[in-house]
Formats: C-alpha cells, sequence, structure tokens
C-alpha cells in the first residue's frame, strides 16, 4: 500500500480529464504476484444501443482493499460490474484480474448480484444456496459428503448466517439474504468481491452490519472488495478508496481525493458542492452560490437539510 | 385391473409419472408453468399433423414439441417469455385446427391426444417411452446444479460460466422430450396438470430441493396410479381424475405449509438476525 497515493493520484487524472494514464497501467500490468492489483481496469468503455455508458474508466484494487463504487442510479455501476465479471463485452479497453488478461469466468472472482425478490416457496435452503457456490458450475446432482458439509456450516457462520442455514432462501430478510449471496460468493475462495448494491433496501442496522462483515472479510483473508452502492456514507469507514462515476465518467482515489468540489463539479460536468456534515458528506448540485440542487434521483445521496 | 393389457398402462404410466416429477421439478422453480402448458398443446397438433399426412403420431409430436420449445426459447430470448410463449402456442393450435379441418374421420383419436388415453396402450409404445423417458431423467440429473443454479439466480450462474440461455435450450429440450413421450397417454390438455401440480404441492412439504423432487415424483406416482384405478372402475376420463388429484394434492400441500407457519409462530420463533 506504499505507493497507494501515487496510484491514487494517477488515476484520479485519469478519471477527472478521463484519457490520461494509460501507459502508466499498461505497466502496471507486470507487477503481479502478491500484494498486486486484485483488478485492473484500464481505458473500458462500454456502448449500450448506441449510447456510450461508460467512457475511458481506469481504475485499480489491490489486494485486501475495500473499495466503493459510488454513484447514482443509472450511473453505469451494474454495467461496469458486468464488464469486470465478463458478461458484457466493452467497446473499447482491458480488465486484468491479478495481473492476467481477463480468463472467460475466473473462479478467481466472486459475486453478489443486485438483490432480486427469491420465490418464497422455493425449495432451497440457504445452506443448499451457499453449496452451489462451491461446485455450482460442475454437472450433476452435489453428494452429500461430510467435507462438503463442514465448508458450508463454516462459511454459514463465518458470515453470521449460521442460525438460518437450513430456513428456505426466499423466507430470509433482505439482510440474511444479502449474508448467504456473500456466503454463496465466498466459498469458492476468490481473490476479488464484486457486490452490486448490497444495501439497497436494507434497515440501517443491516446496512451496517454488512458493511461491517465485509471490512472483515477484506481484512482477514486479503480478499479485495469492490462494492457498488449510490450513498457513500455508509462505507466511509470502511473505504480504503473509492471510485465515483458519474456521467459515464469515474474518478478514483481516496474519498478525501476524490469527493471534493473541483473533482465532482469537472466529473459531473457541472458546479456540485461537497458538504461536510457531521462526518457525513452530502453532493448537492447548483450554480456556485444559487440554491443547491440534489445530483442524482437519490434522496438520501443529495438532499439537503432545511437549515442550509 | 392388473392383467393383460393394463400391464403396459401401469408400466407407461409409471415412466410418465417419474418423468413429469423429475422435469416438472424445474417447470415449477423456474417459473415456466406456462411453457409447460403451451408446449404439450402445440404437440398435439403436430400429432394431427402426422396422422393427416400418414406418418407415425409419435413422429408429429415429437417434432412440433422441439419446434414449439425451441421457438419459445429463441424467441423469449429478446423479448418477454411469456409473450414469445403465448405466440408460439397460437400459431401451433392454428396449424392444428388446420390440420383437423382437413380430416374429418378422425374425432376419437383427436380426443385420446388431448384428454388421454391411458387404458389402451400397446406393447409396442412401452419401449419407446421407457428411452425417451430414460434420456429426460439422465438429463436433468446431469444438469442439476447448473439448472439450478441458474433457474433461482442466473446472474450468479453466469457469474460462474453457467450460460442462462444455453441452460434454457436444453432445459426445453428435455421439457419436449417428456411432452411427446406423455402426451398420447395422459393427453395434452393434462400433462400440464401433471407437471405442475405433484412438484408445488412437494415443495410445501420440504425444504431440501433434491427431497422435494423425490416427493413431487412420488405424488405424481400417486396420483396417475390412483387416476388409471379410478378410471377403470368408474368409467370416466382418466384426465379428469389426474387433473383433480394434482389439485388435491397442491391444496393439501398449501394448507399442511400454512399448518405448519401457524404452528411455528406460535412456538418460539428465531429472533431475526439482520
Amino acid at each position: 500500500m506504499t505507493d497507494l497515493d501515487e496510484e491514487a493520484a494517477t488515476s484520479l487524472d485519469a478519471g477527472t480529464v478521463a484519457s490520461l494514464s494509460g501507459a502508466a497501467m499498461t505497466a502496471g500490468q507486470h507487477l503481479t504476484g502478491t500484494g498486486g492489483d486484485a483488478l485492473t481496469v484500464d481505458g473500458i468503455s462500454v456502448r449500450l444501443a448506441g449510447r456510450e455508458v461508460l467512457r475511458d474508466i481506469h481504475f485499480t484494487v489491490r489486494a485486501g482493499e475495500f473499495v466503493g463504487l459510488i454513484g447514482s442510479n443509472g450511473a453505469g455501476k451494474t454495467t461496469l460490474l458486468r464488464v469486470i465479471l465478463g458478461l458484457q463485452q466493452p467497446s473499447a479497453g482491458v480488465v486484468r484480474i491479478d495481473g492476467a488478461d481477463r480468463p472467460r469466468h475466473a473462479p478467481a472472482v466472486g459475486y453478489v448480484p443486485q438483490k432480486v425478490l427469491l420465490d418464497p416457496d422455493m425449495p432451497l435452503r440457504a445452506r443448499d444456496l451457499v453449496g452451489l457456490g462451491l461446485d455450482g458450475n460442475r454437472l450433476g446432482i452435489p453428494l452429500p459428503t461430510r467435507r462438503r458439509r463442514q465448508l458450508i456450516d463454516e462459511m454459514l457462520r463465518a458470515v453470521g448466517a449460521g442460525l438460518f442455514g437450513d430456513e428456505r432462501v426466499g423466507n430470509l430478510s433482505g439482510g440474511e439474504q444479502q449474508r448467504v449471496l456473500i456466503a454463496h460468493a465466498l466459498i469458492s475462495r476468490p481473490r476479488l468481491l464484486l457486490l452490486d448494491e448490497p444495501l439497497a433496501n436494507l434497515d440501517i442496522r443491516s446496512e451496517q452490519e454488512i458493511v461491517e462483515l465485509l471490512a472483515r472479510v477484506a481484512r482477514e483473508q486479503q480478499i479485495s472488495v469492490l462494492l457498488s452502492a449510490h450513498e457513500m456514507n455508509p462505507l466511509l469507514p470502511v473505504m480504503d478508496r473509492i471510485v465515483y462515476l458519474a456521467a459515464g465518467r469515474a474518478a478514483s482515489g481516496t474519498t478525501d481525493e476524490v469527493v471534493r468540489t473541483e473533482v465532482l463539479s469537472k466529473l459531473y460536468g457541472q458546479h456540485v458542492d461537497v458538504i461536510h456534515v457531521h462526518g457525513r458528506i452530502l453532493v448537492v448540485a447548483g450554480r456556485g452560490d444559487g440554491p443547491a440542487e440534489p445530483v442524482g434521483e437519490d434522496g438520501a445521496h443529495c438532499a439537503v437539510p432545511d437549515w442550509l | 385391473m392388473f392383467s393383460g393389457f393394463m400391464v403396459n398402462t401401469w408400466t407407461v404410466a409409471t415412466i410418465v409419472a417419474v418423468v413429469a416429477g423429475v422435469v416438472g421439478f424445474f417447470i415449477v422453480l423456474r417459473g415456466s408453468s406456462f411453457v409447460a402448458d403451451a408446449v404439450p398443446q402445440g404437440a398435439f397438433a403436430g400429432a394431427a399433423g402426422a396422422s393427416l399426412i400418414g406418418v407415425s403420431t409419435l413422429v408429429g409430436l415429437g417434432v412440433f414439441a422441439l419446434i414449439g420449445a425451441l421457438g419459445i426459447g429463441w424467441l423469449g430470448r429478446r423479448s418477454r417469455q411469456d409473450v414469445a410463449t403465448a405466440l408460439a402456442l397460437v400459431v401451433m393450435l392454428g396449424l392444428g385446427a388446420l390440420f383437423l379441418s382437413l380430416s374429418v374421420e378422425y374425432a376419437p383419436e383427436i380426443y385420446s391426444l388431448l384428454f388421454g388415453e391411458v387404458l389402451g396402450v400397446s406393447t409396442s409404445e412401452v419401449a419407446p417411452v421407457a428411452a425417451i423417458g430414460a434420456v429426460c431423467v439422465a438429463a436433468i440429473i446431469v444438469m442439476y446444479r447448473p439448472l439450478m443454479l441458474s433457474s433461482v439466480m442466473p446472474e450468479l450462474g453466469e457469474a460462474r460460466g453457467v450460460r442462462s440461455h444455453r441452460m434454457e435450450m436444453c432445459f426445453l429440450v428435455v421439457v419436449a422430450l417428456a411432452t411427446s413421450m406423455s402426451l398420447p397417454v395422459v393427453g395434452a390438455l393434462l400433462i400440464f396438470s401433471l407437471m405442475v401440480g405433484p412438484p408445488a404441492a412437494a415443495r410445501s412439504f420440504t425444504s431440501k430441493p433434491l427431497l422435494a423432487m423425490a416427493l413431487s415424483v412420488v405424488i405424481a406416482l400417486a396420483t396417475v396410479w390412483a387416476a388409471i384405478a379410478a378410471s377403470y372402475t368408474s368409467n370416466w376420463p382418466v384426465g379428469f381424475f389426474v387433473g383433480a388429484l394434482g389439485a388435491v394434492s397442491y391444496g393439501t400441500g398449501r394448507g399442511w405449509a400454512a399448518w405448519h407457519r401457524t404452528r411455528a409462530a406460535r412456538g418460539n420463533a428465531r429472533p431475526l438476525a439482520v
């Protein structure tokens, strides 16, 4: 993490100016092995139905780092995660995982997709879903070995899901399902964990617990975490770095480097104010001294308190 | 009831029930009940066409079931699956109407294709039904884990290299095969109830996936056997009993689940952990 500052500064420039640092990143691919970059996103652009959804995105995630991918709804967070997973073909740029060009469906990547409503009657227990994370891509019926059961039990306990391993997945609460999905993603021992809006629709306590769980996983198991969210405040205590996505472009670096009036104004292409209130950060749009307007659709992200 | 030609009936009906229980488990899990309704009804038109041009009914069934299933999968890739299914269904039913209008002396056979002819299974039909049934069950066992993953959450499967569209196509082919082998026995209108009723009932009784699949086979077997016995003694159509018993087993399952829930709620419920 010693050269983190330099790295951060580079990608910050790249993000705001949206062009630089290609050379720096290309040099970076040779620095593989432990302690190197778990993930390099190098000049990724994506066009969907003729519209440019992402433009020249650069950033890196180092081993064991917790990185927040922040942006409002429709900023392209899911698209970017799908590119990293290899499910979406970029129109330009490359993704490297552990320094290597992304192999198809790398087992080194765990994925927790955006939450969907699961059928509560579905005959599938939490432990079955975790088991599918272990060997769900293999053919045949899973053989109930003691080893398999132990692995699943350990994983369920590790994410605090030990109590409801035998319950139907569809019957669990949002936070409980999120824990089970995290266990599903972690049981194959990935080096990189991607999570798409895992905090959406969670109550405040569940939100905190999931964030703490992920931070602990990243720290203790040296797994890099890239988590997308439209709200950065719950992540502030644990985030090593932030990738801020707006208008199809990204700025990355530490929170202090990126979430600043100058950087975000450039990114959004309009003036925004970054306001610190009691350790929370508000990003509000407006014209200089004029009345402030929320930036995204998300109220919590941009809401301006009455007294401001 | 158990002698002579009835031996074939029992054998074929047993095979049909096992296949319907296994394949139906995934039909219900994937929410594809409408497909399970459309494929056999479309295949019925194939049977009508086959007998019009003098080919074996089983061939007509197989061809139309496959075309229908693959058409649904292909169209459903880019648009809503229910719309694709409905369109495939009406096109095939339209062809069926045409084929029927071209032939006149055909009523009893059509009736049996629609509602089943369990009591008149010939020895020559047993072998092909057994072969196709074995293929269907083997295919589901081989595909079990990736099919489960992509049925529960397609994104999870995709992330692990399980192409959900490929899974869908493979599964539809199995549905088409299962349909064409069961249709002459239980009829186009009623395979649907056999493929949906027992698995839907089974999932109320257990949360374990493999046990639910096994239970679905057991309920399908019980349904079919009871239906044949009742039909044999009462002379009412087998289809009536299959449909009625399917609904009864589903109702029983829901009732059991509801009773279980209230009992669990009264006992000390697990504290909600986040």
